[in-house]
């Protein structure tokens, strides 16, 4: 029954009532910070060479790390939803691990890791401690967890009998899946890439630790917060925060606009 | 020809036992039973998509118990037509034939012709959220014939529709059966289905098949089900 439909209860009311001071604070948050900042300082802030760089960063290692968690979160959403085997509750347990391991505890992890033999082995290749690469690690460790957990999702609503027909019709699995499936899953695994490409936006613990806080090297938008807070400079911080907020807010309405047309 | 060897299968408490029936070669046989009984999985066991415990699955002369879904040449229509969502009326009709790499006249050829032999030739751009029931069901039919398969398999593909649908489309798979000359398995649990199409019918009660006459099945006015015109 829709609140529409029904009569105004008591019952009613008081969700909506939770519901509106709820929405009334979130925005009252916004306002605060987009009333902290002169436009002015907000312009000359986000004018500054070290916060164009450090938005730069962001836009290309969110992007990056985003494509690595959907390929990811492709197969293993895929495998969850689909497969059946000894040890899946497991498997399915330990891909939360990045989402309730504290984001410090994150980071600590992955420079721990890269102390290692295998670690040392790895970064010859390709550095990732206090490098970008650790930043684009940083953020996928977290984001894929996000996208395999959207990914099993969709999955799971989208029937395996076209999939099945299509193999008595010719196809191997992997054909059925690539052919009939991803197709039909194409706006879940937009979701899971913006998901992903917005919490890796967000990642602030896990890139301090493993990647630092080197400016016009591995300053991300969370880290200039940070820095232009540790610094004194408030405006500064309220300036890139709005940036931020901008940009979570445009990610949101590009899920609804493309989504719906996809 | 359709012949399953002493099958069996079970999953948790659900079993099937050393089931064994043989649809002759051109034929049109009913598989009847209660709701829940193992009548889709035995359809499934047929086409590849389920591995028996035991037993043998033969199409043709050929024994395809371990060969996948791919390589079996069944023609699979399920329930609901389980329609590719992304598909065209004109992409789920040529895929068979498309996987095949058969050049694209060819492949348009066939589209057509089975387009009109089903009479969907008016829906080869829709996709299928703007179908209805029964022309899914036509579609479904049309994309499991485009491959020429030996067998044809039908699970309960008459019950979403409305009486009228159904007298029609039970008729068109009769036809098509006739004229295509292929092995038909048809599974229901609508005896006025049976009575209507099938040349022979089996039923499938307590995990084990038994073949009944046709004449069992007949017209009782329970349901309504024209007799379809060959």
């Amino acid at each position: 029954m829709s609140v529409r439909q029904a009569r105004v209860t008591p019952f009613w009311s008081w969700l909506a009532l939770i519901a509106g001071l709820y929405l009334a604070f979130l925005v009252a948050l916004l306002f605060a910070l987009a009333a902290r900042a002169s436009p002015r300082q907000v312009w000359e802030t986000l004018g500054s060479r070290e916060i164009l760089y450090a938005t730069g960063l962001s836009f290309t290692t969110c992007t990056l790390s985003s494509l690595l968690a959907l390929l990811l979160a492709v197969p293993v959403g895929y495998l969850l939803s689909r497969g059946s085997f000894r040890g899946k509750a497991w498997l399915d347990a330990a891909l939360d691990i990045p989402i309730v391991l504290p984001p410090m505890v994150v980071g600590l992890c992955l420079l721990v890791f890269f102390q290692t033999a295998a670690g040392r082995l790895i970064e010859r290749a390709v550095p990732f401690t206090y490098a970008i690469g650790g930043v684009v690690l940083a953020q996928f460790v977290v984001g894929a967890s996000f996208a395999v957990r959207t990914m099993r999702s969709v999955f799971d609503h989208l029937p395996s009998r076209p999939e099945e027909v299509a193999m008595t019709l010719g196809c191997s699995r992997g054909q059925a899946v690539w052919m009939v499936t991803l197709p039909a899953a194409r706006r879940g695994m937009f979701a899971a890439f913006s998901i992903a490409w917005a919490r890796g936006l967000g990642e602030f613990g896990p890139v301090l630790v493993f990647a630092g806080a080197t400016r016009l090297k591995t300053e991300v938008l969370p880290t200039s917060v940070y820095i232009e807070l540790t610094g004194g400079h408030l405006e500064a911080a309220v300036a890139v925060s709005l940036l931020m907020v901008a940009l979570a807010l445009a990610v949101l309405v590009a899920v609804r606009l493309v989504g719906e047309k996809l | 020809m359709i012949r399953l060897d002493s099958i069996a299968w079970r999953v948790g408490t659900f079993r099937l036992e050393s089931i064994s029936f043989t649809v002759p070669a051109g034929r049109y046989a009913v598989l009847m039973g209660r709701t829940g009984c193992g009548k889709t999985t035995l359809l499934e066991i047929i086409c590849g998509l389920r591995t028996p415990r035991s037993g043998r699955v033969m199409i043709g002369e050929r024994d395809v118990t371990h060969e996948p879904p791919a390589a079996r040449g069944v023609g699979y229509v399920p329930q609901d037509g389980a329609l590719f969502p992304t598909f065209t009326v004109r992409e789920q009709i040529g895929f068979a034939l498309r996987l095949r790499r058969r050049p694209a006249g060819e492949v348009a050829a066939r589209v057509t012709l089975l387009a009109d032999e089903l009479g969907i030739a008016h829906l080869l751009d829709r996709r299928p959220q703007h179908l209805s029931g029964g022309e899914c069901q036509r579609v479904a039919l049309g994309r499991a014939l485009a491959a020429n398969p030996k067998v044809l398999l039908l699970d309960e593909p008459l019950s979403a529709l409305d009486e009228e649908l159904r007298d029609d489309l039970a008729a068109l798979l009769k036809r098509v059966q006739r004229e295509h000359n292929i092995t038909a398995l048809h599974i229901t649990h609508s005896r006025a289905e049976a009575a209507a199409l099938a040349d022979v019918v089996f039923r499938l009660d307590e995990g084990r098949v038994c073949e009944v006459p046709v004449t069992s099945c007949e017209f009782d006015g329970s349901e309504s089900l024209g007799t379809p015109q060959p």
